[in-house]
């Protein structure tokens, strides 16, 4: 008989699909603890200076309001920064809300009113009068072009760009050579569910906080380290995440207001932001970039010199890696990468779906079709001539790289090989059409996280592990792994995740979750898969005595022999004899450093773009996509699908629409809301597609998985620059596109 | 959003005496942009008076062969009125490009004319507005105007009027219909949109109390050659950069009539008389369009961010004429412009 | 820009607004909140009548999450009052389908994967219902114009469309091509 719980690499439906689509799945300001109060928050209006004072007299008059917050009445909590530092803080002083009267950039948070209703803490918190005193503020990285500096290691992940050869020798050699500079602006996250926390405080002073945010833990470490509380008085929960894509990785503001409420006035306390205030906190920074590169006559690329500056703030060393990706996705022998940052009176940047790589790319890519254009190559054909075979930045194999093979069937599919080189040469109506090429290089990365497995005398098994479900398919994916390791079906098994009182999880990013809980799930299933083995031993006649674990598969409901399928016991039958209510187990996995060191372990994609631009009007329409990834195993091929799908919406959006606009005299964004900060509508989306070629990575973690958030949105928006550049002549090296750079 | 007490009204009678009989009133009918500025207070009424209960939701012919359309008849319902969709398409096409489905069946007519700019620093408190705040300066210009006027701005005020809607309305030259205490008067549509001048905190020439009950077409409804081209930055659910009514009259491939309304550039509808002068007449070609064109945006300034709305009105007309010129086939229902 | 700003005035200090008996007619059955008239539809939903599967994910009109039926018209519930809305039938994603009894339009949503994070999804379900009582989108670009209406920062329109025009497939009698 096959395999009926073979479910990894299968295309399951969200197990949570049913709680999403019935409004069921509660979120964190969802929680409708009884006795709720609700705070608002008040934001500066000025971007630096120092609060004069708070006049509270007037809003703490009205009936029904309770507190106002602010730098003049908090309590005095945890002194030293490390207090304030969470698992993915970079270098500095973290900012500290409500702690003196310091503003340290526009929108930060100065006060909180809380009321007894939602609608009169906003009105509470609109009649405040504080009194500023404004200084002069530097909010432009333009201005700081000159006066950049090489940031310290202070954030884990960051890589210092690594430089071999002398790059100015082979660009000396070169016959061809381009160097440009490519910029975009600050963008934010911008997530569909709001910041909000709700607070239930419990009669003996121990706090359940629902909160917005990627790690449970993360959030409950601070939490206790700034508040002065132990983790059994702070417990964080989060069960469904409404969109992250970093914003969630630090803990925001509202966790420590809407804590900070609870505990003073000892009641639950529920705290939303505002859309405006989404632009208060970390985006991506403002970035410019000059690539310079130079080939032989085959093509070769003889020199690379790669740099970039973007703004940190003032309190805090935000790093990410943007040029270390020119160093390893093509061969080259004499490479340059530098970068740098500048700091601004602005809130620290923070890591944003690719962090780093998403722009890196954008430069090195699109430099790298002015290349062969230079060069007189086929964008694609110039890409495999540089093919790197290696990791040329750490001298290392890769663990897999299937990209050969994703160029391939990616070319195969969109046809590329009946592309014309010259630019506009294909018109249909007003329309130039064009057609572009570009991809990326993310990282496979691996955290350490635990889980725990539970199965009771009715078959049904619980595993844990406190992951995020952030629209990835946590849920989802780990039930498949856990169903599949102990051969249940899918509806036999309960994923419980985003809650501290779970075994720990790292923060969920990077594109490390499947990997890292997957393993952890696997591992802690095989402990338990070990303790039913030994029971099912137990049983008189036992086909399975003396196998050995690796001996024996579970599948349909049995523990077998892999070597003689009738050589089998029914699982329920091992429970219901045992005389156990429950059988447990708990494990957990980690990276192994031998191949780490061994290897260097990545995914890959290539992206392409057909764009028709309207000649006269300047619209650019992205008609077709093609993303072919190469990263390793595909554990759910619809959640995975989607979240490539969801990946090339952000690059056509980065492309075409989103940046938040700052006017350096306010030191202020402007278009701070969701109808002048763009992202694509339904309208904008049309032929879009996914392929995942086949990638067997028996190195990079047990279950060769390397994970998909991130490297989906790598080279969209290059393509897309590389097509209008193909259909119009024009080349655009500053986004977003908009209409005008094509009139 | 400050408190405030509520009525819903019977009658228009009714809403008008009730608006007078508070300090600080607004109606409220869809509640789309007032309840957004009464949430940034931005707005901040004491009292509104509830529309949404007023018999002003018809739609008929008016004995002139026209149509009067109900101040408080949503935007959806008057843009899918086949009346409307058979002798306004030109107006049912603009109504279509403006907001999300879900504003459009909130909307009324009515609101539709009243709403405020979308100037960034018109909704942001912490920065200066002689809109929203007389005297305290313009901050847009010098600043982020991405989306600011080109034509007919001041220097207290360089914000454009956000409708679609009612770029269609000053093209059709429609009559809007007025009840105040003094009983009830006709605007022409031309002048119940101002220019900011040295008062920008007016938007239109209505007077205190006075309440919109309906808008009235006139019999030509230029339903064979039209065009309502918005190009914006994104193909939908966005203000425009720049809109184009167009409408024309034609006899063989002479044009008769021409009307040519522009959106996205100034404080008002903009129509140019001596752009449609340039039109009737003359054969409904190229030439005669990008004539019109430039006619159209004759003395159009530039702000920085907004220099390219210049070049982009120009083509934008001579497409939006062309497809007039082409008749109704050329553009679908919404002409959202995507291939 | 330097110098002492002096407070704005942002608005006189004025006693809340008092709470007055509304009956609201929600998914069938008649509620009986205490409301103040600055409540909005999508807070009374959620904050007073407990249904927290209509989303607000912007308060502005801007993004379509808090979309809800109103005598069968998709409308944005965060832009009109609670009390303007007594004596309409208001019909939210509770009352669309539940766990075990799901609606097509649900069912189509899982099926297609149109969703990831699951927030945008109860505005662009209701907002689908919305479309299919209009009858107005016959086309696949129909459809996506006229679902423009819900953001989904996941980028799940692929899905979102398929789901929708399954739904409007079956429901019609030929969908133009």
């Amino acid at each position: 008989m096959s395999s009926t719980t073979n479910h990894v690499g299968k295309a399951p439906s969200r197990v949570e699909g049913p709680a999403k689509v019935t409004g069921a799945a509660k979120y964190s300001a969802e929680f409708n603890v009884p006795d709720l109060v609700y705070g608002y928050v008040v934001s500066s209006p000025i971007a630096k200076g120092k609060i004069l004072k708070i006049h509270a007299d007037k809003v703490l008059a009205i009936p029904g309001v309770l507190q106002v917050f602010s730098h003049e009445n908090v309590p005095g909590l945890a002194w030293f920064d490390k207090s304030y530092k969470d698992d993915v803080a970079p270098g500095g002083s973290p900012f500290r809300p409500l702690h003196d009267d310091e503003v340290k950039f526009s929108m930060q948070p100065v006060a909180l009113v809380v009321a007894d209703t939602f609608e009169l803490a906003r009105y509470a918190a609109s009649i405040l009068d504080i009194e500023y005193k404004e200084s002069t503020h530097e909010t432009d990285i333009e201005a700081k072009r000159d006066d950049g500096h090489e940031p310290g290691k202070g954030k884990t992940g960051y890589k210092p760009p690594v430089r071999r050869g002398n790059a100015n020798k082979g660009l000396a050699k070169a016959e061809q050579h381009i160097k440009q500079e490519y910029i975009h602006g600050a963008q934010h996250h911008n997530p569909m569910e709001l910041f909000g926390a709700t607070v239930h405080y419990h009669p003996n002073g121990k706090l359940t906080i629902y909160d917005k945010t990627q790690g449970v833990y993360n959030c409950q470490q601070y939490v206790t380290k700034v508040f002065g509380l132990s983790k059994e008085q702070a417990r964080v929960v989060n069960l469904y995440m409404g969109g992250g894509f970093g914003a969630g990785l630090r803990p925001q503001y509202e966790l420590f207001l809407s804590v900070l409420a609870a505990l003073e006035l000892k009641r639950s306390v529920r705290l939303s932001l505002t859309r405006q205030q989404m632009f208060s906190f970390g985006h991506r920074p403002h970035t410019l970039q000059t690539v310079e590169m130079g080939t032989g006559p085959d093509g070769a690329l003889l020199g690379l010199k790669h740099s970039a500056l973007h703004e940190t703030s003032r309190f805090e060393e935000y790093t990410e890696n943007v040029v270390n990706w020119s160093g390893m996705l093509y061969k080259c022998p004499d490479v340059h990468l530098n970068y740098q940052v500048a700091a601004l009176d602005v809130y620290t940047p923070l890591d944003m779906r690719a962090p780093g790589a998403a722009t890196g790319s954008f430069a090195l890519e699109v430099a790298m079709d002015e290349m062969a254009y230079a060069a007189g190559l086929d964008p694609l054909e110039f890409r495999r001539r540089n093919y790197a075979e290696e990791d040329q930045n750490e001298n290392k194999p890769f663990s897999s790289k299937k990209l050969r093979e994703a160029y391939d069937e990616g070319a195969r599919r969109f046809g590329w090989d009946k592309r014309p080189m010259a630019p506009r040469a294909t018109k249909e109506g007003n329309m130039l059409v064009g057609w572009g090429v570009a991809g990326g290089v993310w990282d496979a990365s691996m955290q350490k996280a635990a889980a725990k497995a539970t199965i009771t005398a009715d078959g049904k098994l619980t595993v844990s592990s406190a992951a995020g479900e952030n629209g990835t398919g946590t849920y989802t994916i780990m039930t498949q792994i856990a169903a599949e390791t102990l051969g249940l079906p899918m509806e036999a098994v309960t994923f419980k995740l985003g809650d501290t009182t779970l075994p720990e999880a790292p923060v969920q990013g990077g594109s490390w979750t499947a990997a890292s809980v997957g393993s952890a799930v696997k591992s802690t299933c095989e402990a338990l898969g070990e303790k039913l083995l030994k029971l099912a031993q137990k049983l008189g006649d036992s086909p399975l005595k003396g196998a050995k674990f690796e001996d024996v598969e579970f599948v349909n409901g049995q523990i077998r022999l892999r070597q003689d399928h009738d050589q089998a016991v029914v699982l329920r039958d091992v429970l219901q004899t045992s005389g156990e209510r429950e059988i447990e187990a708990d494990s957990s996995a980690m990276p192994n450093p031998l191949t780490m060191q061994k290897y260097s372990m990545h995914s890959h994609n290539v992206v392409f773009v057909e764009v028709k631009v309207d000649e006269e009007l300047g619209t650019v329409h992205v008609s077709r996509v093609l993303n072919v990834v190469a990263a390793g195993r595909i554990l759910n091929q619809k959640t995975a699908r989607s979240q490539v799908l969801g990946s090339i919406v952000w690059g056509i959006s980065m492309a075409l629409m989103e940046e938040t606009v700052m006017d350096h005299r306010f030191g202020r964004y402007m278009n701070h809301n969701y109808a002048e900060y763009h992202v694509p509508v339904n309208a904008d989306i049309r032929d879009i597609e996914v392929v995942f070629v086949e990638e067997e990575d028996p190195h990079v973690n047990p279950l060769g998985v390397k994970g998909i958030g991130e490297v989906g949105l790598l080279g969209v928006a290059a393509a897309i620059t590389n097509a209008v550049y193909h259909a119009t002549g024009k080349r655009v090296r500053q986004l977003p596109i908009y209409l005008d750079k094509l009139l | 959003m400050n408190p405030f007490t509520l009525t819903r009204a019977e009658s228009v009678d009714a809403a008008v005496r009730d608006f007078s009989g508070h300090d600080s009133s607004a109606y409220i009918g869809g509640g789309t942009n007032l309840l957004d500025l009464m949430k940034e207070n931005v707005a901040r009424p004491t009292h509104l008076v509830g529309l949404n209960k007023l018999p002003l939701t018809s739609i008929e012919t008016t004995a002139e062969g026209g149509l009067r359309l109900g101040a408080t008849a949503t935007n959806a319902d008057t843009a899918w009125h086949p009346d409307v969709q058979a002798r306004y398409p030109l107006l049912s096409q603009a109504i279509l490009a403006g907001a999300s489905p879900q504003l459009r069946n909130m909307a009324t007519n009515g609101g539709n004319l009243m709403q405020r700019t979308r100037c960034y620093y018109f909704y942001d408190l912490a920065t200066p507005c002689n809109k929203r705040e007389p005297g305290s300066g313009c901050s847009a210009i010098g600043g982020y105007n991405r989306i600011h006027a080109i034509l007919g701005a001041s220097e207290q005020c360089i914000a454009t009027h956000p409708s679609d809607m009612c770029v269609a309305l000053a093209a059709l030259e429609a009559v809007v219909h007025v009840r105040g205490n003094g009983g009830e008067r006709r605007i022409k549509f031309e002048d119940f949109h101002r220019l900011p001048g040295d008062a920008p905190e007016q938007d239109n020439t209505l007077k205190a109390g006075e309440l919109i009950v309906a808008l009235e077409l006139p019999k030509k409804g230029f339903e064979k050659n039209f065009s309502y081209l918005k190009l914006r930055d994104r193909t939908s659910y966005a203000f425009a950069l720049v809109s184009v009514a167009a409408a024309l009259e034609l006899d063989g491939t002479t044009i008769r009539d021409a009307r040519l309304a522009l959106g996205g550039v100034a404080h008002k509808p903009w129509r140019s008389p001596a752009a449609e002068d340039l039109l009737k007449g003359q054969p409904a070609t190229e030439a005669t369009f990008r004539k019109a064109a430039e006619a159209s945006v004759e003395g159009a300034v530039g702000q920085g961010a907004n220099d390219f709305k210049i070049e982009l009105a120009r083509r934008a007309i001579v497409r939006a004429l062309k497809q007039a010129a082409a008749g109704g086939k050329a553009t679908n229902v919404f002409n959202n412009s995507n291939p | 820009m330097s110098g002492t700003s002096t407070p704005k005035s942002a608005g006189q200090s004025l006693p809340p607004p008092p709470a007055a008996p509304v009956t609201l007619r929600i998914n069938g059955q008649d509620h009986h909140l205490e409301l103040a008239p600055w409540t909005s539809l999508l807070d009374a939903l959620r904050e007073y009548a407990g249904l927290t599967g209509t989303k607000k994910g912007c308060d502005h009109g801007q993004c379509g999450a808090c979309t809800v039926l109103v005598d069968g018209k998709r409308i944005n519930s965060c832009l009109t009052l609670a009390v303007l809305q007594e004596g309409a039938d208001i019909t939210t994603i509770e009352g669309l389908g539940q766990e075990g009894n799901l609606h097509p339009l649900q069912q189509a949503f899982i099926d297609h994967d149109a969703f990831q994070c699951g927030y945008c999804t109860p505005g662009q379900i209701c907002s689908a219902q919305g479309l299919i009582n209009e009858g107005k989108a016959h086309t696949e670009d129909e459809i996506r114009e006229l679902m423009s209406g819900n953001i989904c920062r996941c980028g799940a329109y692929v899905g979102i469309l398929n789901a929708v025009k399954e739904v409007v497939d079956k429901k019609s009698i030929a969908l133009r091509s």
